[in-house]
């Protein structure tokens, strides 16, 4: 079997096998969200665009996406093998010798405790075919099945409840049916800001087409504000509500019974649980905290509307019930034969780029390869295809048992891919205290430092990042791309798939002589033909001999593409084909909503957690964008108003969040988005990017029984109100190191870092902390004691090379960030650097709402006074939210103000008298 | 002189000294009570009064002594003031009231206003009076610097106001000038430390030499000035010394006649001395305690004597002085309690390397002193504010950077 898909191998090539560097644009795709658009990148990377070409995006890009550009730079790099010496440091080691430790290691790791003592974590960011060597390493040839992916913390608990349902983990929808639905149910997403592309078609087919808009979210998020119905639900009660509707449905005689008797089973059980949990919509109500009334509408839409999409992500996975919510969501789908039909599926919008390549893969410790389980026909399958000498025959522990595993002392070796558990999964003080007892502890990433790196990693292997590497990705819609190199792997970087080949190599094992990423391709999709017969769902036979020029051509794909027309398939299940023994989906029965934990007097309050708009995970990348850092730079805490009065916390003031398995002190903001009894912290900040604010450290270690998934968004938690001297910002052209008992975060700013700071320092302290970053005697200061007022800067020649401000209340730096970015400051420069007072060619835009084309409220608002009345007529006039879209919410938030001061508009809409209570209510207000 | 003693329908007024106070005092009189009195002006100086604030700018060549003089011959006789020049009074005879000059005439008055200036000090130390040391005080004095040649070496001594202008002035003239101040930093009774920081090396960038921490000890030379010998050791040679080291009131007269006399002569809130109908204004004065040695103080008392002599209430309670150096280009104002030490909250904005350094003292949310060096606009708002004692918490930003500027749109 090899022998066909592999072309002869050129060992002695490997480690130069570098893509050429092509001088003209490169299609690619973009390494964030698992929207997976299509880029053109320009021959240095500083220019990347849409392309307009590919089926996801249509030329759009968000504004993370649009500046990408912008972080391509090799600062922080690991650019070298790195070994840890007995001081603690790490020095630089041969290729060699790394490759020979590690293979070393585990072999004799595996030697002395078994295969299940040795486990790799990998990542959604990786490419399908590093996913894939990994696995086969793993899984084949050491023989464990402790492979396991941050896709565990993301889409888990769809997987499980994809495979419970259809049979086998597909995503039976895609995203033309967002273009054609006339209903669009938003589950736990705030697409607005996590998929800004498919958020913007899916404003577009309600512009276009009047199609309905109903988000369901316990926080009041920028996609609520464009919802024609949103529904704030208590938190963990999703089942409930979908329970509720298939209760309803079946009252109503709104089920399509036709397929639920030729294609489904298990109704009748669902339905009685259904019945148990919410069993009328007064019972739905009081299950998840809605108004009656606005359920009615719900319901009453979903019932009508036959082309629904329910797309759902991480407020349904992140869940001890998430698979149950997934299935709850999906039963209603069945029900009414809404799955795989134009306009009418489930469909889960994935996290990350590649998270569905890596399920396609297996590389999940529940799964073996190619969409196979444990079962002994499939091991037996595997080991015949890889010609495999040790098979892993059962489950190996998922992300949260692993580390438990690691804490333990079970697992004695760990290779970390392009993550950073030590700061992303639940619990992650004792992640970083268990990764502190490995034996060997292998990295292999991108950059130089990391809170992962930091916990002791013994051995760092760098890796070659996006625009570097080439191989596939699958994005949401199961839609195969190419990610394409276009820039020279710096340093002595090396493609992830090929690490492992490395080190397969040295321990021995045969079957890993690729040599190229194609190589690897056609071997992964010629074993999810293999033998599969539609038996399985993926299956990309037809690329299983792509020739290399083909594999670089690949245009986007979606599976499965099976041998015989080698065509793609938009759509799975609208007329059957389930992937299970009778063929047939099945219904399940979801367990009553309870979250995984409880509240105490201790910890009163849930902590929810999430991502921002501008960020993109522990900031990696989109940290080094100056223009995203500009949109939220600094932690925080998102706390209804009530709360904040009654815990004493301000608003614009500091926190301290707190749980029983950590704390982190974090910029308070009071808001009603943000629901009573509820706080919200965003995920992406680490200890390379603030003082305190790992918030991983803060979750509950609890998961989902079928998918190991943690419950991400409802850790019990307590708020208290923290209060510094001075607050401000340092804007430095090099990095600082701040003195203990500084609260900072770091962002990335024009040619430079800004640092927003909080602290008790004495004048003398920061006097001393500024002269050392000064590093200049050409300074310039005001310091005012009335106000406790410290601000000044530094210069070389007439360039400011730090600039701060430090004072008891918050400061602006929109102004100094603005000059900071300059070359060359005149003199009324200099000064207005300290007055704070912008000269005539400084505008003061007020905060930055639209990343794209970098265009703040007070410009907004300026349209708006002139007449700019949708986020349309603001567009054309500031080209605000013209790209992305991702602001456009944000737009018509600001609108609605500027409307509600100058008369009480009434926005709720003549055409939709079901939902006028409701949507009047819950849009509108603020 | 029998015009003198004619009049005597009209109260005759006679002031001593033909300065910048007694210039003010006579032009406030006038325009208040026009033809009240009869009035005798006497100066020793051979010229009409000029505004000595402005010799340093004679000195650096920037105006001509005539582009200085305060009121023209015309404008005296227009007024109906008669003006003695170069006539010094030797004497007061209170109980007669009568003044004796030096050229044995007497005068009598009824009423008398001392406005005898003060003289620059010398220190009191060897050499001190050797050929070649000056002071710089009148047009005699500028005449005579003026002819120091571009080749010599000039040491000012003193780094207060005069001083600095004195060294500017001579550093404009291509003499090479050092300037030697006792104390750690210049200008120590107008400025802060860091404020002198700033300004020494604005002057320095003006091509005059700064000594700081130089107690000048013995000025040597055979015949004339030749070194000048410094505490720590140091010897600079030099072939002019200027003193610039503070100004002592001109009292004796008032001494000699028995009038109160402490450092200047003593004045109360009228400006009447301690003998009736003869008062003090200007820098011979001295009020509770005060003397000032600013031409503004002077302007006040003038004006408040005038108010009184002509009927008018008025009162004078003091002066909140305010220094301005005038040395092109590098523009220094202070004012008030300008260390801000104790319970005053200071704010304070500098730019070293572009000559900036704005302060700004306050107490009790009202403005109690400032500095300004390199950019002083504003000044005059801030020197109202001092006075005024007004609420400044609204306005802190607005003092500081002045009004704000309208934003683009």
């Amino acid at each position: 079997m090899l022998d066909e898909v592999l072309a002869p191998a050129a060992l002695e090539n490997l480690h130069n096998s570098i893509a050429p560097v092509q001088a003209t644009t490169t299609r690619s795709t973009c390494p964030y969200c698992g929207v997976g658009c299509g880029v053109l990148a320009s021959a240095n990377g500083a220019d990347v665009i849409g392309d307009p070409a590919h089926p996801a995006n249509f030329g759009r890009l968000c504004s993370k996406g649009s500046a990408l550009g912008e972080t391509l730079g090799l600062e922080g790099r690991l650019l070298h093998p790195m070994r840890r010496q007995a001081d603690g440091a790490v020095a630089r080691v041969s290729w060699d010798a790394a490759l020979d430790e590690a293979a070393d290691g585990f072999r004799r790791i595996v030697d002395e405790h078994g295969p299940d003592a040795v486990a790799v974590y990998l990542s959604g960011q990786l490419l399908t075919e590093d996913y894939y060597v990994a696995n086969k390493l793993m899984k084949g040839f050491i023989g464990s099945a402790n492979v396991d992916t941050n896709s565990r913390l993301c889409m888990a608990s769809t997987v499980a409840g994809h495979k419970r349902a259809f049979g086998a983990d597909v995503v039976p929808g895609c995203y033309e049916d967002l273009d054609q639905a006339d209903l669009i149910v938003l589950v736990g997403s705030n697409a607005a800001w996590c998929h800004p592309v498919l958020f913007q078609r899916i404003m577009r087919n309600k512009e276009e087409r009047n199609a309905k808009l109903v988000v369901i979210d316990t926080r009041r998020t920028p996609t609520a504000e464009s919802a024609d119905l949103f529904l704030q639900i208590a938190p963990g009660a999703d089942q409930a509500l979908f329970c509720g509707l298939l209760v309803y449905l079946a009252k109503l005689g709104a089920f399509d019974d036709d397929y639920i008797r030729r294609l489904t089973t298990g109704l009748t059980q669902a339905l009685k649980a259904a019945q148990t949990i919410a069993p009328s919509i007064e019972g739905t109500a009081a299950s998840t905290g809605l108004r009656e009334v606005d359920i009615a509408s719900f319901f009453e839409l979903f019932a009508q509307t036959p082309r629904t999409v329910t797309c759902f992500s991480q407020g349904v996975n992140q869940s001890a019930q998430g698979t149950d919510k997934v299935n709850a969501i999906i039963n209603c789908h069945l029900a009414t034969g809404r799955v795989g039909k134009p306009g009418a599926s489930p469909f889960s919008l994935t996290g990350q780029p590649n998270a569905m390549g890596g399920r396609e893969v297996g590389g999940l410790a529940n799964s073996l390869a190619a969409h196979m389980g444990f079962e002994i026909e499939s091991i037996d399958r595997v080991r015949r295809f890889w010609n495999a000498p040790r098979m892993a025959t059962r489950e190996g522990l998922k992300a949260v048992q692993m580390f438990d595993a690691i804490a333990r002392g079970d697992i004695k070796a760990l290779w970390v891919v392009g993550t950073n558990p030590a700061a992303s999964l639940p619990n992650a003080n004792a992640v970083r205290a268990a990764l502190g007892k490995l034996e060997l502890f292998i990295v292999s990433d991108n950059v130089a430092s990391n809170d992962t790196i930091n916990s002791g990693a013994h051995l760092l292997l760098p890796a070659q990042a996006w625009g570097e590497k080439s191989g596939t990705v699958t994005n949401s819609e199961r839609r195969i791309s190419r990610q394409r190199a276009f820039l020279p792997p710096p340093g002595e970087t090396r493609a992830d798939w090929s690490l492992f080949a490395d080190v397969a190599r040295r321990m021995g094992f045969a079957g890993f002589a690729y040599r190229s990423s194609a190589d690897v391709f056609r071997e992964h999709a010629a074993l999810s033909a293999f033998e599969n017969d539609a038996t399985r769902a993926f299956d990309i036979g037809g690329l299983a001999r792509l020739s290399d020029a083909q594999y670089d051509a690949l245009e986007p794909t979606q599976w499965p593409i099976d041998e015989g027309d080698g065509k793609g398939r938009a759509r799975l299940f609208a007329e059957g084909g389930f992937i299970s023994q009778d063929g047939r989906a099945k219904f399940i029965a979801p367990a009553k909503p309870n979250l995984a934990t409880t509240l105490t007097k201790d910890f009163p309050l849930r902590l929810n957690t999430g991502r921002i708009r501008e960020q993109w995970h522990t900031m990696t990348r989109t940290g080094a964008s100056p223009r995203l850092a500009r949109h939220l730079p600094e932690p925080f805490v998102e706390v209804h108003p009530s709360d904040a009065e009654h815990f004493g916390v301000e608003d614009g003031g500091f926190a301290r969040v707190a749980t029983p398995y950590g704390s982190c002190v974090l910029r308070a903001v009071a808001t009603v988005r943000q629901p009573a009894g509820h706080i919200f912290a965003p995920i992406h900040w680490t200890d390379e990017t603030a003082a305190d604010a790992r918030i991983g450290a803060l979750v509950a270690p609890c998961v989902d029984p079928f998918s190991g998934q943690p419950e991400s968004k409802a850790t019990p938690a307590i708020i208290t109100p923290l209060r510094f001297a001075r607050q401000g910002f340092l804007l430095s052209r090099g990095s600082i190191t701040l003195p203990e008992g500084v609260w900072w975060a770091r962002v990335a700013v024009a040619n430079g870092y800004g640092y927003r700071v909080a602290a008790d320092l004495s004048d003398d302290a920061w006097t001393d902390v500024i002269r050392t970053a000064a590093a200049s005697e050409d300074v310039i200061q005001l310091i005012d004691e009335t106000k406790s007022l410290l601000s000044g800067a530094a210069f070389v020649g007439d360039r400011a090379t730090l600039i701060w401000a430090l004072s008891p209340v918050a400061q602006s730096w929109d102004l100094a960030l603005e000059l900071f970015a300059r070359d060359r400051l005149d003199q009324s420069e200099r000064l207005s650097l300290l007055s704070g007072r912008s000269s005539r060619q400084l505008t003061n835009d007020g905060p930055l709402v639209c990343s794209c084309f970098s265009v703040g409220q007070k410009q907004i608002e300026a349209a708006i006074q002139q007449g700019c009345c949708s986020a349309l007529d603001v567009g054309k006039a500031t080209r605000a939210g013209s790209n992305c879209g991702s602001c456009q919410p944000e737009i018509q938030r600001l609108i609605k103000i500027s409307l509600a001061a100058e008369s009480a508009i009434d926005f709720a809409r003549e055409d939709k008298p079901n939902m006028k209570e409701g949507a009047s209510d819950e849009t509108v207000g603020f | 002189m029998t015009v003198l003693q004619d009049c005597r329908s009209r109260e005759k007024l006679v002031i001593v000294g033909a300065g910048m106070a007694a210039t003010r005092f006579v032009e406030e009189l006038t325009n208040r009570a026009p033809g009240r009195y009869d009035i005798l002006v006497i100066g020793d100086e051979p010229r009409l009064a000029y505004n000595r604030v402005l010799l340093s700018s004679v000195l650096a060549g920037e105006l001509s002594v005539d582009d200085i003089e305060l009121k023209p011959a015309q404008w005296w006789r227009v007024a109906g003031v008669e003006v003695l020049s170069g006539r010094k009074v030797i004497k007061i005879d209170a109980a007669a009231r009568r003044l004796i000059l030096d050229n044995g005439e007497s005068v009598d008055y009824s009423k008398l206003v001392l406005a005898t200036g003060s003289r620059a000090a010398r220190l009191p130390i060897e050499g001190a009076d050797l050929p070649g040391v000056h002071t710089f005080r009148d047009v005699r004095d500028v005449e005579a610097l003026s002819r120091l040649g571009k080749e010599m070496r000039a040491l000012v001594i003193g780094g207060g106001l005069l001083g600095l202008e004195a060294a500017y002035g001579l550093a404009r003239r291509g003499v090479d000038v050092t300037l030697a101040h006792v104390m750690d930093r210049l200008m120590e009774r107008q400025l802060d430390a860091a404020g002198a920081d700033i300004l020494r090396r604005l002057v320095e960038e003006k091509g005059v030499r700064v000594l700081l921490n130089a107690n000048t000890t013995r000025i040597s030379g055979s015949g004339r000035v030749e070194n000048v010998e410094f505490a720590d050791g140091q010897k600079i040679p030099a072939d002019a010394v200027i003193f610039a080291v503070g100004i002592q009131a001109n009292a004796d007269l008032a001494r000699q006649a028995g009038l109160d006399v402490g450092r200047g002569v003593k004045v109360d809130d009228g400006l009447k001395t301690s003998e009736s109908d003869v008062f003090a204004i200007g820098e011979c004065a001295e009020h509770h305690g005060a003397c000032y040695g600013l031409v503004e103080p002077a302007y006040e008392q003038g004006r408040v004597l005038a108010m009184r002599l002509a009927g008018q209430g008025a009162s004078y309670g003091g002066s909140v002085v305010s220094t301005n150096l005038k040395v092109s280009g590098v523009r220094v104002f202070s004012a008030g309690d300008y260390l801000g030490e104790g319970d005053a909250r200071r704010i304070v904005c500098k730019d070293p390397r572009m000559g900036l350094y704005r302060k700004l003292v306050v107490r009790d949310d009202r403005l109690v002193g400032a500095i300004l060096i390199g950019d002083t606009s504003g000044a005059a708002d801030l020197l109202d504010l001092i006075r005024s004692g007004a609420k400044v918490s609204s306005m802190r930003d607005e003092l500081m950077f002045g009004p704000p500027m309208q934003e683009a749109a």
